[in-house]
């Protein structure tokens, strides 16, 4: 199961900075590992991750295999006018996540 | 004691036992127990408290998803005859492992999902430490969170009860420990710069950062056995089983904090 988890404020009045936390699970394996029989495990990482609030991009996060397991990202930005904030995640093996959440602004 | 020893080498059993390092295990008294949050950085503290970045949240969710997904050849959901978890599985985690009387024996929460899932679902059983049986357990123990917990001691248990204690402060492995040799008499101390705990099992199946996932109070014991150097008993034994009941027993009151985050 691909899953995300956002949280982000319902509300907000205009220009006020909210802030945003995601999680998304996902094994960030590293690539560097190796198994019990010597054999290179693949690597399996999320490269990207991008939000947009209302079809602009707002913020953009490049992962590396540094980035533990499940990562938590927390960011924030100014609400400016009511819509949808999408999030996705794009990783590797076909990895993709997007997860939409509505704010309006006052 | 003294009377024999005479006034003149009355300090030598404190001293020796200063020098040994191990006094004789006592069990913790109730007004010093510590949950093992009580232990974490500020940082990881804050992991667990806030649900929105509390990874063990998404093996929450999983188990929700899992709680009503119909399985097996009678094609039935855990929410088919148990309803809504949460209620119906409320204070649950906080009495488990408890007593079965087909098996005659404690089990634990893993074990009652699989016999449900066996027994009554007619499907396969979950292997353990596999993420739906970790989800599974993880979302019916939250519906604990907070709540005391509250393990009842009768005739039945009490044999089981007592193995586990005997397994606690039985010495073994290689470097010759027993659980209580750290957890009881030395849970103010640090091993290798990480705090020695009280090992007291409030908030499984709990996410640990070394592991970069959720694992069971199993796996956690098994990690201890190996650490010892001891040979691990295998998922779901009954000396497991019996190590933690004593465990819980112990930890009895204290509050759930399904899913706990841990270093």
């Amino acid at each position: 199961m691909a899953r995300a988890i956002v949280n982000a404020p319902a509300q907000a009045k205009r220009g006020e900075i909210i802030e945003i936390k995601t999680l998304a699970a996902h094994a960030m394996e590293t690539g560097f590992r190796r198994t019990q029989l010597g054999e290179l495990i693949p690597r399996d990482i999320i490269r990207r991750f991008t939000c947009s609030y209302n079809g602009v991009e707002v913020y953009r996060v490049d992962l590396h295999p540094a980035v533990a397991a499940n990562p938590l990202i927390a960011f924030t930005t100014t609400a400016t006018e009511t819509g949808t904030l999408s999030f996705q995640w794009v990783g590797d093996n076909g990895y993709s996540v997007i997860e939409i959440a509505p704010i309006r602004v006052e | 004691m003294s009377v024999r020893i005479g006034v003149r080498s009355r300090l030598a059993p404190a001293v020796a036992c200063i020098l040994l390092g191990f006094a004789a295990a006592a069990e913790i008294p109730p007004g010093e127990r510590r949950s093992g949050y009580e232990f974490m950085s500020r940082e990881t503290r804050a992991i667990q408290d806030d649900d929105a970045g509390n990874p063990g949240m998404l093996w929450v969710l999983d188990g929700e998803a899992l709680w009503k997904r119909k399985a097996g050849a009678t094609d039935r959901a855990c929410f088919d005859c148990h309803g809504d978890a949460r209620e119906s599985m409320k204070a649950v985690a906080a009495r488990y492992p408890a007593f079965d009387p087909a098996l005659r024996r404690p089990v634990n929460l893993e074990q009652r999902i699989n016999a449900c899932r066996v027994g009554r679902q007619k499907a396969a059983a979950l292997a353990y430490e596999s993420k739906d049986l970790l989800a599974l357990t993880a979302y019916v123990a939250r519906q604990s969170r907070g709540l005391p917990i509250a393990i009842a001691i009768d005739e039945r248990t009490r044999p089981f009860l007592e193995a586990g204690r005997e397994a606690f402060f039985r010495r073994q492995g290689q470097l010759n420990l027993a659980c209580a040799q750290c957890h009881d008499d030395h849970w103010s101390g640090k091993l290798a710069g990480s705090p020695i705990t009280q090992a007291h099992p409030t908030g499984y199946p709990l996410y640990r950062l070394e592991w970069q996932g959720l694992g069971s109070l199993e796996r956690r014991l098994r990690g201890c056995l190996t650490g010892v150097r001891a040979e691990s008993y295998p998922y779901g034994a009954p000396e497991l089983v019996d190590l933690e009941l004593y465990l819980m027993w112990r930890a009895n009151g204290m509050k759930i904090e399904t899913p706990a985050v841990r270093p």
